[in-house]
């Protein structure tokens, strides 16, 4: 019953943030079309907000350094530094992401020289969805490109888990979210590249996780995760 | 499965989201946060939660953490949650703490347990689970605890498991190199895994190991070859596709990995090419990650040893990338570019038009990659348009960093290739006035050394032109507001130093204007102490040369002033200045001597005039000084001592050295030579064995003794050295480099820029339809320098060119056989090489490695260059060895292999058909200039094209025959 409940609060729900100001309408704003075509541009860019202040982080040797998912607001819907950062400064990144993506136009290239935010030597590659922004952060050892294909591998795969993915599945199921991020990447490596071994892999925890919620015993390898 | 399915939270989880979603204000969010947090506390620490409850709570707290709010409180919670049996509550406990936690964390300590515990657990997921927060909470302390049972992991059924063992071990590698420094042996063994996901993970360590260590990692090449050839031909799996690609990631891992290996290593390197060529051969820009390999391969062929023909494919896609219209490839373009320009600069001459494109879009870090393009391809012919163009965007921008940055590189490209001083002179005013106080303080002080040193020329003319323009400049513009202290305290120094050298400006008006500036700025002490130090400079000029001297009243007050000021360095310079007012001209010029800011400093170290003073207080009997080294045996303890000491002397007192039991007369003889004790040429044999029975006491007087020296020594400093360059004055080498690049500037510009208009006025003449005669121009003076250039290599010393007029000719010798070659060896060398599969990948045989060398070397030998038809025949050999490859193959795509080989000729020829086309249309067009000019905004193909046809016009047409002809013709 409540599952109902929540289903209907999340489908229909038509809410809008007026002082900050997100704004959803319903499940108007969907990420991926039917076409398999990515990316519905929308959501008003609020003010220019620059990113100031550097910090000093001494250079760490992961590749990938950060992923960030934040609405079109600034608002955080996924934080997940692969190097540890103490939250004050996550937040202080975040704002200043935030600030370099506002002010970005629209038809640029998707890179950003990130050295002014996460140290020497870093950038990032962003990807703009209906309301939400998606960063990923690396240093130079990775190829753009194919962090960018790195992004639509995430998305891709979180469109299969939630059915036409919008910003509310990311809100309310944050953790899902990183179940997901957790299976393509991992340690600040690529771990998997494709959408449909991820969703397997989500899948299987799925499973295992209501069998254990419900019978504590957990059923041993009843897997049908074998090697491809 | 449904977004809520199997997922579902609580309403109040909802409710919250809800409401902040709701809130007006941050404000209002942060009251709704702070209320939650209130509740979350009280409520989980209650008795006896329902762990489905707890686990709600959880999943709040990272949420509360996410919007920045401190959930500290909770970190018990979560840890106490991985220890739960559940798989649900455990996994949810594992990323509350992987994300509230850092490995240095005081309760981690209480995971490791649960963590060993885990990874031995029969259940996959949840060793994967351990696994993912061993990555992150593991630190180096810890690593040996849980090091064993990830490498029993290295065995584990699952495929999915190995491999996040073994980027945990990569993980361990990258925290501590030491703790797993006996397992590299296993990243070399799992590369031969069965799995090609394993296989894939295990390119990550490998790839960290081999930028160490590229040495010891020269025998994996051939695999790495085979296994990216065996990728690419599509021997994996089909859920490794990616987008129709064969494993991209994997391609893209291993390139990188190439690169390394073949970085500055023939042989090696010929080993690639052939898997490189087939790389380039198969290109079409249709999807993302295809570009994404096609881009690694040319950062590959760049890093590598790289022969002509790969050179030639890796520019074509690169020019294919830069006429793209998606500013992601033209960015990549951009950076290939760079990349290629490093072993053929001339490269860089096709691209002049699209890369002048990308230096006028909107996009910021096109921009900036342009920017870092034409950096790279700074020369003496084009450093002043491109300086401009720097120096323009750094005024557009207020991204501090990126200011720093940006006027750093102007400043070094001015001094490297500055064409006269006027203009050095020129734009060093610039970027210090806009760039301000982000400018290095280093740069200033180099600046400040450049200038008396001059650039190096031997006539002392040019560099006293460059003085004076300087004063010049910057007495026009001392009188302007905000300007940054940095480029006042300059201002000053060369004011003072060189105001009245060349007698243009008299002395008072000098003075007057460095009297201005110091009332200016009454807060900013360094601006004030310059300017007053080059007052006294003035004077003492003015007195040396005889002149009387007049103190200005202004001046007077300002002295009155100093002497009163609270800064006593300012003080000093005062009470200075009034000294040497009073001083005659023969004591003047002894102490500020003219123009010697260069001079080297003599400083009597070993402080000979003190000679004679101790040699009477040893005739008297005092005891003479032993230096600490040849005090023996002692050497231990007098460094303990020293540390002490110094210890001690941080307190501020230093009891030790009064209470010497020292007689008198001997204590006040030894500070002398004590003072270098260090580098002294020792005064006597250690003759004294009683010395040694009293170390105390003279190491603590060794110890005292050169920081008091120093102390005095420092006064000295100040009293006759430039105050503030001092410390840099004796490393005068530091410039000659720049010297020797700036030989003859002015004859080569000059050269440069009338061969250059005449290449501008031919061309717009052609090709006025599509680009603006500005952008030709800015495109012929950035890139026109090459022809030039080589056109005046006899008359210029610069050595860059003949380098590359070297290159040119090799390449020119190059092509036939190296193409001939290639192609022939691919096909004798097919036939030898055994199925390839992955599973024997392990071991590289030597036998094959030298198999396929040899045939390279016979047939580059074999092959002159008359064998040209073979050229011709290259795409069919090519086809013919793809098709004998595919022979091999399991699952054969023959077809492909041909079709693939079958484009590359069908592409070109559209490309040159299209170019003729181009130039066609172009002919006899003349006036339709104004009609074409707004088409030519949004970039299209067939403009791309077009452009291109002129880019070549532009660029290559010079170079090929002789300018001169143009000039004939033109009258």
């Amino acid at each position: 019953m409540a599952h109902q409940v929540e289903c209907q609060f999340s489908r229909d729900v038509s809410y809008k943030y007026r002082g900050g100001s997100w704004i959803i309408q319903g499940q108007s704003k969907r990420i991926q079309n039917k076409d398999g075509q990515l990316g519905t541009r929308s959501g008003a860019e609020s003010g220019e907000r620059r990113a100031e202040g550097y910090c000093a982080i001494q250079i760490s040797q992961i590749m990938i350094q950060a992923v960030l998912v934040m609405n079109t607001q600034g608002k955080p819907r996924l934080a997940k530094f692969y190097d540890f950062r103490p939250p004050e400064k996550q937040q202080e990144l975040i704002r200043s992401v935030f600030g370099v993506l506002s002010s970005r136009a629209e038809n640029v290239s998707d890179f950003i020289e990130a050295d002014s935010i996460f140290g020497p030597d870093t950038r990032l590659v962003y990807k703009h969805f209906a309301t939400l922004y998606f960063v990923f952060v690396f240093d130079s050892s990775e190829n753009e490109l194919a962090m960018l294909d790195l992004i639509q591998v995430f998305v891709e795969t979180l469109d299969k888990c939630f059915k036409n993915v919008c910003e509310l599945d990311v809100v309310f199921n944050f953790n899902k979210m990183h179940t997901v991020l957790d299976e393509i990447i991992f340690g600040g490596q690529m771990l998997e590249t494709s959408s449909t071994e991820v969703m397997k892999a989500v899948e299987e925890i799925t499973k295992l996780e209501k069998a254990s919620n419900t019978i504590s015993l957990v059923p041993k390898s009843v897997s049908s995760w074998q090697a491809r | 499965m449904g977004s809520q399915g199997g997922w579902g939270q609580s309403k109040e989880f909802l409710d919250l989201v809800k409401s902040i979603g709701e809130a007006r204000s941050k404000a209002e969010e942060d009251r709704i946060v702070m209320s939650e947090i209130e509740n979350l506390k009280r409520r989980i620490t209650e008795p006896d939660i329902p762990k489905r409850k707890m686990k709600e709570y959880i999943i709040r707290l990272v949420y509360v953490e996410m919007l920045g709010h401190d959930a500290s409180f909770g970190y018990i919670h979560a840890v106490k949650m991985t220890h739960d049996d559940s798989l649900l509550l455990k996994r949810t406990g594992y990323l509350a703490v992987t994300l509230f936690l850092n490995e240095n964390h005081d309760l981690i300590i209480l995971i490791v347990n649960t963590i060993q515990k885990d990874l031995k657990s029969d259940n996959y997921l949840v060793v994967c689970a351990a696994l993912t927060a061993v990555c992150k909470l593991i630190n180096e302390e810890t690593i040996p605890a849980v090091l064993p049972q990830v490498v029993e992991l290295l065995g584990h059924p699952k495929e999915a498991v190995k491999r996040k063992a073994i980027m945990a071990l990569h993980r361990f590698y990258q925290r501590a190199p030491s703790s797993v420094a006996h397992l590299i042996s296993n990243f070399r063994k799992r590369l031969c895994d069965n799995d090609p996901g394993v296989m894939g993970a295990t390119l990550c360590p490998l790839f960290d190991l081999i930028a160490a260590d590229a040495n010891s990692y020269k025998d994996l090449v051939v695999s790495f070859v085979s296994i990216l050839k065996q990728v690419t031909e599509r021997r994996l799996p089909k859920s490794y596709d990616y987008h129709q690609m064969p494993a991209p990631f994997i391609q893209i891992r291993l390139l990188k990995i190439l690169a390394l290996l073949g970085n500055g290593d023939k042989q090696a390197s010929e080993h690639m090419y052939i898997v490189l060529g087939d790389m380039f051969r198969k290109c079409d820009l249709s999807s993302n990650i295809r570009n994404a390999v096609l881009y690694e391969s040319i950062c590959c062929v760049s890093s590598i040893n790289c022969s002509t023909k790969l050179l030639e494919s890796a520019a074509e896609v690169t020019s294919q990338f830069l006429k793209s219209d998606s500013h992601n490839l033209k960015y990549m373009g951009i950076d290939a570019l760079g990349r290629l320009i490093k072993i053929n600069p001339e490269i860089a001459e096709e691209h002049q038009l699209a890369v002048i494109d990308c230096l006028e879009d909107p996009d910021d870090t096109l921009k900036r990659k342009t920017f870092e393009l034409l950096y790279k391809m700074t020369k003496s012919s084009n450093v002043e348009v491109i300086v401009d163009r720097m120096i323009d965007y750094m005024i557009s921008i207020n991204d501090n960093h990126y200011k720093t940055e940006i006027s750093s590189r102007c400043i070094e490209l001015a001094e490297q290739f500055a064409p006269s001083n006027q203009w050095f002179i020129q734009t060093m005013n610039k970027v210090f006035e806009h760039a301000g106080d982000l400018v290095n303080v280093k740069v200033a002080h180099n600046l400040m050394r450049l200038i008396p040193e001059g650039f190096g020329e031997d006539n002392e003319g040019a560099d006293n032109q460059l003085r004076s323009s300087a004063v010049e400049s910057y007495l026009r513009i001392i009188g302007e507001p905000k300007l940054p202290s940095l480029f006042l305290q300059v201002i000053c120094w060369v004011l003072g130093e060189y105001g009245t050298a060349d007698r243009k400006f008299s002395a008072s008006y000098i003075t007057g204007k460095l009297c201005d500036v110091a009332e200016a700025h009454p807060s900013d002490d360094i601006v004030k102490a310059y300017a007053v130090t080059a007052i006294m400079k003035i004077y003492a000029f003015e007195i040396a040369a005889g002149r009387k001297v007049e103190l200005l009243p202004e001046c007077q007050s300002l002295v009155d002033e100093l002497s009163a000021s609270h800064s006593t360095d300012l003080q000093q310079r005062a009470y200075e200045l009034q000294a040497v007012l009073g001083l005659d001209a023969r004591a003047v010029e002894s102490i500020m001597p003219s123009d010697a800011s260069c001079e080297d400093i003599e400083v009597d170290k070993s402080l000979s005039f003190l000679d004679g003073y101790v040699q009477e207080a040893l005739v008297k009997g005092a005891r003479p000084y032993i230096p600490e080294s040849e005090r023996s045996g002692m050497s231990n303890i007098s460094n303990f001592r020293g540390q002490v000491h110094h210890d001690s002397s941080t307190h501020g007192l230093r009891f030790e050295a009064y209470e010497l039991p020292k007689p008198s007369g001997a204590s006040r003889i030894q500070p002398a030579p004590l003072a270098a004790s260090k580098e002294l040429v020792p005064v006597s044999e250690p003759t004294y064995p009683q010395e040694i029975l009293q170390p105390a006491s003279v190491s603590s007087v060794s110890e005292t003794g050169p920081t008091e020296f120093k102390l005095r020594l420092d006064g000295i400093q100040k009293k006759w050295g430039r105050p503030t360059y001092s410390p840099t004055a004796p490393s005068t080498s530091n410039s000659n480099p720049q010297k020797t690049v700036n030989g003859a500037p002015q004859l080569v510009v000059q050269g440069a820029v009338s061969s250059q208009a005449h290449d501008v006025s031919y061309d717009s003449r052609k090709t006025k339809v599509e680009v603006s005669p500005e952008k030709q121009k800015l495109a012929a003076s950035l890139f026109g320098g090459w022809s030039s250039k080589t056109e005046k290599r006899p008359t210029s010393t610069n050595h860059k060119t003949t380098r590359v007029h070297s290159a040119a000719v090799e390449k020119s010798q190059m092509p036939t056989a190296a193409v001939a070659s290639t192609e022939q060896a691919a096909e004798k060398e097919s036939p030898q090489q055994p199925p390839l599969n992955l599973l024997d990948l392990g071991d590289p045989t030597p036998g094959d490695s030298t198999a396929s060398i040899d045939p390279f070397k016979q047939l580059e030998g074999l092959l002159g260059p008359s064998d040209v038809s073979s050229v011709g025949n290259s795409a069919v050999t090519a086809s013919k060895s793809a098709d004998i490859m595919s022979l091999y193959a399991e699952s054969p795509i023959s077809g492909l292999g041909g079709t693939v080989a079958n484009m590359a000729p069908t592409n070109s020829i559209n490309l040159t058909s299209g170019v003729s086309n181009a130039a066609n249309r172009n002919v006899p067009v003349g006036s339709a200039s104004t009609q074409v000019a707004p088409v030519k905004k949004g970039p299209n193909p067939q403009d791309s094209l077009e452009k291109h046809a002129v880019a070549r016009q532009v660029g290559v047409t010079p170079s090929v025959t002789n300018p001169n002809l143009f000039r004939d013709l033109l009258g």
